[in-house]
């Protein structure tokens, strides 16, 4: 689970460019959106093409997008119980 | 005709910025446009965590404004009077080949939203605007070359049918192989001129005046 939380902290700085963060600057406890990373809804979109270019995991559902991406941990969390 | 003066001018282009005529920076050491607006942002000291997310023209225009508009009082300007015409020749080009780089491929087939929102150039305009809180007119000419004349036109007929009282006008531009930003700042305030023969000569001699 700590490996992918560190994978994603790299994924998340070049997808998203976070060009002015390091990952360590990332707390996986954070909320992604709002007062957190502040993240915004094209980020969001961007989040559910990351997990299924790289990890083959799509939302089937989209209104658990709010609960999976509410951290890294819990976007781990996801990616850990659906990846094949 | 209109009573327009030009009052800030500002030029980026081969690793260089010029305000006013003034070189204000020059970074010889960075070999494309990214790194250039990456090193100019971080010397002007600007703060908005948005720079990072845009594609490399909007940064170009953004820092174009930042540095037209850094000593420019708007205080009292209410928002709606302050209108934006740019022009290019190239449109988004460079982001749109980015685009397409994502969909070309049907079995790797990912179009990355982040990419895909700055396929145009009027994103641009909206990123200034948002910035500085400009809500006047705006529009973005695609022209082959700068063109003073169509620009000073298009100004001229908003301030004279009363449509705003302060203007940002000139050309932003991307290709594979260079960038330029011309910036102008126009109202009833300043010194030049606003018609095409002096926006020409300050186009075509930006660090000689």
């Amino acid at each position: 689970m700590k490996d992918i939380v560190e994978k994603l902290k790299v994924q998340l700085i070049d997808q998203l460019n976070l060009e002015d963060m390091e990952p360590e600057d990332i707390d996986p406890d954070e909320p992604l959106f709002g007062d957190g990373l502040g993240l915004d809804s094209i980020d969001a979109l961007e989040l559910i093409v990351l997990l299924e270019k790289e990890y083959g995991i799509k939302i089937q559902n989209p209104k658990d997008g709010q609960k999976i991406f509410f951290s890294l941990n819990t976007m781990a969390e996801f990616i850990k119980e659906n990846q094949k | 005709m209109s009573n327009l003066k030009i009052s800030q001018y500002c030029h980026i282009k081969d690793n260089e910025a010029f305000v006013n005529g003034k070189l204000i920076f020059e970074d010889i050491k960075s070999t494309n446009l990214k790194a250039f607006s990456k090193s100019l942002y971080r010397a002007i000291k600007s703060s908005y965590s948005k720079f990072f997310k845009m594609d490399d023209i909007s940064r170009l225009g953004f820092l174009a404004a930042e540095l037209l508009l850094k000593d420019a009082d708007l205080s009292t300007v209410v928002s709606d009077d302050v209108s934006v015409v740019l022009s290019n020749s190239e449109s988004t080009l460079v982001t749109d080949q980015k685009h397409q780089d994502t969909i070309a491929d049907y079995k790797n087939f990912f179009p990355s939203p982040s990419i895909f929102v700055y396929t145009l150039p009027n994103i641009m305009i909206g990123e200034i605007s948002i910035r500085h809180k400009l809500q006047g007119e705006n529009a973005f000419f695609i022209v082959e070359n700068f063109n003073a004349e169509l620009i000073a036109n298009h100004i001229n007929n908003l301030f004279l049918e009363n449509k705003s009282k302060v203007f940002i006008g000139g050309w932003v531009n991307q290709s594979r192989w260079n960038y330029e930003a011309f910036l102008y700042l126009t109202s009833d305030v300043g010194l030049i001129d606003h018609n095409a023969l002096e926006i020409n000569y300050l186009y075509n001699n930006m660090n000689e005046i």
